[in-house]
């Protein structure tokens, strides 16, 4: 049993990441990770919705019949963000200033289509909240680090205003990395968002074939070629 | 009240039927056989549907008045910050008047005007005007002036303007906003409205030169609305 735990965990944070693995989520991925609070706001946003989403679809999976699964996937969803949306604008408001731009941009996040289609429609309510949390948390991650190699190469610091989003004990994260640096504006707009994911998207896969060389080393540099 | 122990009996015995009835229901190899059916699948999108826009009506309804008291909060934060709080003793949120500003190219048809009244006496009024035509889209502005027609603050209430060029019009990245302090239509002449470059007085940015440009314009057309509704605003 815990060997798949394990499974889901590695798919969903590094083998079938929502970004690397499926190429998903691109309109807010690049849309947000301006700089890296940005991309960890969208991240957390993201997170909470996809656990719900994939906790009440599983929940509801004998329910729902093939032929009107995507209607019903979508309304659950919609309806979710709509209700973490208007809640946190009432309860959270100095968190929803922030964050709020991103809560309405979590609807046109396929991802979370994705994840209900193929995972929680299919699988126990256990599996696929735990399947909800290990991808948002994997889409999580991307984001912060998107982000902070923008920020850093855009404006020179890291974490700016996260205090603004989490507290002033977050203050600490602040950091100017590159003091005086003249700026490079082509990485805050969005053009440098591609530039960069495809960058660390290379850097994923080179990590990927070091270790699967490691392994097998015969076998894949066929592949390679 | 007394409830005969038969009714209780009655009543539970009832309820235990339709929860065994529901368990049944909910089985997977009963809404196995029930899924192709067409009159299940539109009871369930309905089903759905309706849950959803329940639960949606329902913390609409019961948040609607905290969200408001929210923004109502943010307003006064803004408009403190353009009109300082010593001119004024009055609920500014509530003393307002609607007036038409279709000619003035504001952004509104109609703009709503906060009045500062101190002793029953409008000394400074606030509105928010917009720059239709920043570098990338709609610049919202929040203008306030005193009764003589002085400018007490203008800020950038929100902006898609170029991040690290055009920003600098708002005043956590720069402080080139406050420069409008003290101007008014009386000590600047129009053609002094106006960045440098086209010879004005106020500064545009390095490889910005339309978001500070089009700010200036509006807000000298807001003071021209201040100015054509100069004695209806006062004698409030």
């Amino acid at each position: 049993m815990s060997d798949i735990y394990r499974r889901i965990a590695a798919d969903g944070i590094w083998n079938n990441n929502i970004v690397f693995g499926q190429n998903l989520a691109l309109c807010p991925l690049l849309a947000v990770t301006g700089t890296a609070t940005n991309g960890l706001g969208m991240g957390l946003a993201t997170l909470v919705v996809i656990i719900a989403s994939n906790g009440l679809i599983s929940v509801a999976r004998h329910l729902i019949p093939g032929e009107i699964r995507i209607p019903v996937f979508v309304l659950l969803i919609a309806a979710l963000v709509t209700l973490v949306d208007i809640l946190m604008n009432a309860w959270a408001h100095e968190l929803y200033k922030v964050l709020g731009l991103f809560i309405a941009l979590i609807v046109t996040n396929c991802a979370l289509l994705g994840r209900a289609e193929s995972f929680a429609s299919k699988q126990p309510v256990k599996l696929a909240l735990w399947d909800g949390l290990m991808m948002g948390l994997g889409f999580l991650l991307v984001l912060v680090a998107l982000g902070a190699a923008r920020e850093i190469s855009a404006s020179g610091t890291l974490f700016a205003n996260a205090s603004l989003l989490l507290g002033e004990s977050f203050k600490f994260l602040e950091v100017t990395v590159i003091p005086n640096y003249k700026g490079f504006l082509l990485m805050a707009l969005p053009p440098g968002g591609f530039i960069m994911m495809a960058f660390i998207i290379v850097g994923k896969r080179m990590i990927d074939i070091a270790v699967a060389a490691r392994k097998k080393p015969v076998e894949i540099k066929e592949n390679c070629l | 009240m007394n409830i005969k122990p038969e009714t209780i009996d009655y009543w539970r015995t009832k309820w235990l039927t339709f929860v065994t009835f529901l368990k049944a229901w909910l089985e997977p190899s009963n809404l196995a056989g029930l899924r192709p059916k067409l009159e299940f699948q539109t009871g369930v999108l309905a089903g759905f549907s309706l849950i959803a826009s329940v639960l949606l009506g329902v913390t609409n309804c019961s948040t609607q008045g905290t969200i408001q008291q929210r923004l109502d909060e943010d307003l006064k934060k803004s408009l403190e910050e353009v009109v300082p709080a010593s001119y004024y003793d009055n609920d500014i949120l509530q003393d307002t008047l609607s007036i038409p500003s279709a000619e003035f190219n504001i952004g509104a048809k109609d703009t709503l005007v906060y009045l500062a009244k101190k002793s029953g006496k409008v000394t400074a009024v606030c509105f928010k005007f917009i720059a239709p035509d920043g570098y990338s889209g709609a610049i919202n502005m929040i203008l306030g002036v005193d009764s003589a027609g002085n400018i007490l603050g203008v800020r950038v209430l929100n902006h898609k303007e170029t991040p690290g060029l055009g920003d600098k019009i708002e005043v956590a990245k720069s402080d080139w906003i406050l420069n409008f302090v003290g101007r008014s239509l009386d000590n600047l002449n129009p053609a002094q409205w106006a960045v440098k470059k086209d010879g004005g007085v106020f500064d545009q940015f390095a490889g910005a030169t339309i978001t500070p440009r089009k700010s200036v314009q509006a807000t000298y057309r807001a003071l021209q609305l201040f100015k054509a509704k100069h004695a209806q605003l006062i004698n409030q």
